[in-house]
């Protein structure tokens, strides 16, 4: 694989998305590509699989794939994507292994065959005929992972592939690569902003840079550890929401999403929720934000969260919107769900104009919040246009306009690179030093370490554990 | 957060041996005379021998027949009770007629409701592209974006969800529902196509439709099996036409 000066510009777009790449890579190499978000990491990848030609936008240098162009070697390439979900065809795990065997027109006989030797590669621990609906999202990306082996490729590119993932189910996927490019015969290049967890099984490290260009890093070479806020834990203030046994069953399903779970949500805390994948803990989230009602138990408010409110015995969920809004804020895991308007300015201005301010408070305090989270040069942007981290930074501020004094978040740092991921926790620790009680939902065991004054581990057995 | 939604049979179920292009072959004779006949006789005999295999597509249980059919049977109720209401009475309408509009609407719909409820949508594409020289390009995209389906219905409640986040509620104004729907509706397709999207380059990337003529590991047989269901579903037509015939109740609607 050879970068010469290699960039590349999208046809809608006015920047250029990667430039001045100079990159070599020998057969057999396994190479780790990281950088901040916007570097054009994915960009790379895209091209390197033959998936950025003429219409998608404008190249310049060159790059080649075992001496050919990209598009020419597709054949030898195989991709594996960030979200599972968005890459199984087939109903049934054998089937969609065989998918891309089946599309390189290889005879039926010899399909089974690499299908199995591609399940085994990658400690696939269910039958051909396993429902892929059925499965965990480790154990789907561990799937995606044998489809793209199946083809004995030479070249693996790898884009993002845990971020969608829980911990344990990185862990898999991780373990997986590292059997399936131990013998050397597949050249690997992942792409992904968490470089640490990838160092033990690549040799190079090569970082792109947002304003063009690539630096390799030798050996030894660590990432930059993560700011960590400074913070002094306050004692518990007015009880705000309390569960008592409260859970969660979905209409028509056998199985709770949410076990029967106290906890206890007073002012000034904050609050972090961790466990495995499926646990309740995003169902636990939105009992608390007063989004769902409990099917068991109950969620109750105290009297400093219900003053104002004209029916205050109401249970939170039955609750105005208009009411909720300046009480409970929530910010959801992916920021796109709840945008509503066409510019960043309306969309800060949403939330107060909604629960009774007047259009000029309004828009007062969609400047003030502007100007302290850094969006004042984005006032006129689309919401949908921002990068992932300032996505993430204004729906945080889009909940924190109408002044709730609970705030709940769903993996606030999910897919966040280092200097956001330090931007987003330096602004939760502001809003811990004003007051307010945080709900963390996270598998992110940094944030719990910033930020967090009691962890809930959500498990079959749950139980609370004070940190 | 996931809902509890499947596609196709959780396991096979006896129906599932039947090759789906035979399931669809058998509409060519049912079509036809359920068409054509207005009488309540014929499509009764078919309607009976399609209640008749309803076990066979792992539909025996009242509650899961009445899961997959109630939009059915509330649509040939409707159908029926259009016609009491409306029908000419001077070409014998009412009751009698109205009930035969009903079962042939049943009669028709059923065998739909048979293919699905017995066929992994999978051996469907394989066989439409293996037998009936469907499009692979056509029958393998319709299914990769079927998968996406349950998601998307997830995807819904969260938007809602963050909508009432956001302090939008429609309270009791209907108008404010309307547009709620829409907007959820809006931000549902934007998800869609973004998800579509990133599906279509990862199959772009595995190859798929790429000019290589595709093979296909699992294949499509036809058997003997197949052939005898045929077999039964044109003989099925034929008693229904012979009953409906020989009691005189035979009428053809054009004619």
């Amino acid at each position: 694989m050879r970068l010469t000066g290699w960039g590349f510009r999208y046809a809608s777009r006015l920047a250029w998305a990667a430039r001045d790449v100079d990159l070599r890579v020998e057969p057999g190499e396994r190479v780790l590509l990281t950088g901040a978000s916007g570097a054009g990491k994915s960009t790379l990848l895209h091209a390197l699989a033959g998936l950025l030609g003429p219409d998608e936008g404008e190249q310049t240098g060159t790059m080649t794939v075992g001496g050919q162009p990209p598009a020419r070697a597709r054949s030898g390439t195989a991709v594996v994507f960030q979200d599972p979900d968005a890459q199984l065809v087939m109903t049934r795990a054998g089937d969609d292994v065989a998918f891309a065997l089946e599309n390189a027109g290889m005879p039926p006989e010899l399909i089974w065959p690499a299908v199995d030797e591609a399940l085994a590669a990658v400690g696939f621990p269910y039958g051909r005929d396993r429902a892929t609906a059925a499965l965990s999202g480790g154990q789907k990306q561990r799937l995606v992972l044998a489809g793209a082996l199946a083809g004995r490729p030479g070249l693996l590119l790898l884009d993002e592939p845990t971020a969608q993932l829980d911990p344990a189910g990185a862990e898999l996927v991780r373990g997986a690569v590292a059997r399936a490019v131990a013998a050397r015969g597949t050249t690997l290049l992942v792409v992904d902003h968490d470089a640490a967890a990838w160092l033990p099984l690549v040799d190079r490290v090569v970082e792109l840079h947002p304003d063009g260009g690539a630096v390799e890093h030798g050996a030894g070479w660590a990432p930059a550890p993560l700011r960590m806020p400074v913070r002094t834990p306050r004692a518990p203030g007015a009880p705000l929401l309390r569960a008592e046994a409260a859970g969660f069953t979905h209409r028509g399903s056998a199985v709770a999403a949410l076990p029967p779970t106290d906890v206890a949500v007073p002012a000034g805390r904050t609050l972090a929720v961790t466990g495995p994948n499926g646990a309740g803990k995003s169902t636990l989230a939105l009992l608390l934000a007063a989004l769902r009602g409990p099917t068991t138990g109950r969620i109750s408010a105290g009297s400093a969260l219900t003053a104002g409110l004209p029916r205050p015995g109401r249970p939170p969920h039955r609750w105005r919107a208009d009411h909720l809004v300046t009480r409970v804020g929530t910010v959801f895991q992916h920021p796109e769900h709840q945008f509503l308007t066409g510019r960043v300015r309306d969309e800060l201005a949403l939330g107060p104009l909604r629960s009774g301010a007047g259009d000029d408070a309004a828009h007062r305090r969609a400047e003030e919040l502007m100007e302290r989270l850094g969006l004042a040069a984005l006032a006129e942007a689309n919401p949908f246009t921002l990068s992932g981290g300032q996505q993430r930074r204004l729906s945080v501020a889009t909940a924190l306009a109408t002044g709730p004094s609970v705030l709940v978040l769903d993996e606030p740092t999910f897919g966040q690179d280092r200097e956001t991921w330090g931007e987003l926790v330096a602004l939760l620790a502001e809003q811990q030093d004003d007051g307010r009680a945080l709900v963390l939902v996270t598998h992110d065991d940094a944030v719990v370490t910033a930020l967090a004054d009691d962890v809930l581990t959500l498990d079959p057995a749950a139980q609370r554990v004070p940190a | 957060m996931s809902l509890p939604l499947t596609l196709g049979p959780a396991r096979p179920v006896p129906l599932s041996g039947i090759n789906p292009v035979a399931q669809l072959g058998a509409l060519a004779f049912l079509l036809p005379v359920l068409l054509v006949s207005g009488d309540l006789v014929t499509p009764s005999v078919v309607l009976a021998a399609e209640v008749c295999l309803l076990p066979a597509a792992g539909l025996a249980r009242p509650r899961a027949l009445l899961a997959r059919t109630w939009p059915l049977l509330l649509g040939a109720a409707g159908v029926a009770w259009v016609n009491v209401l409306f029908g000419d009475p001077a070409e014998g309408s009412g009751w009698p007629s109205a009930l035969a509009l009903a079962v042939r609407v049943l009669a028709l719909a059923l065998p739909g409701v048979l293919l699905v409820a017995s066929t992994d949508p999978v051996r469907l594409a394989d066989a439409l592209t293996v037998h009936w020289r469907v499009s692979t390009r056509f029958a393998y995209g319709a299914l990769a974006a079927l998968r996406l389906v349950p998601l998307l219905a997830t995807e819904w409640q969260t938007i809602r969800l963050a909508r009432r986040a956001r302090g939008i509620e429609p309270g009791r104004n209907p108008v404010a529902h309307v547009r709620l729907f829409a907007g959820t509706a809006f931000a549902l397709l934007v998800a869609a196509v973004r998800r579509g999207t990133r599906l279509a380059t990862a199959m772009d990337a595995r190859g798929f439709d790429s000019g290589t003529v595709r093979t296909n590991a699992r294949g499509s047989r036809l058997r003997r099996r197949d052939a005898a269901y045929l077999g039964g579903a044109a003989g099925v037509c034929a008693l229904a036409l012979v009953l409906s015939v020989g009691t005189g109740s035979w009428h053809p609607v054009f004619g």
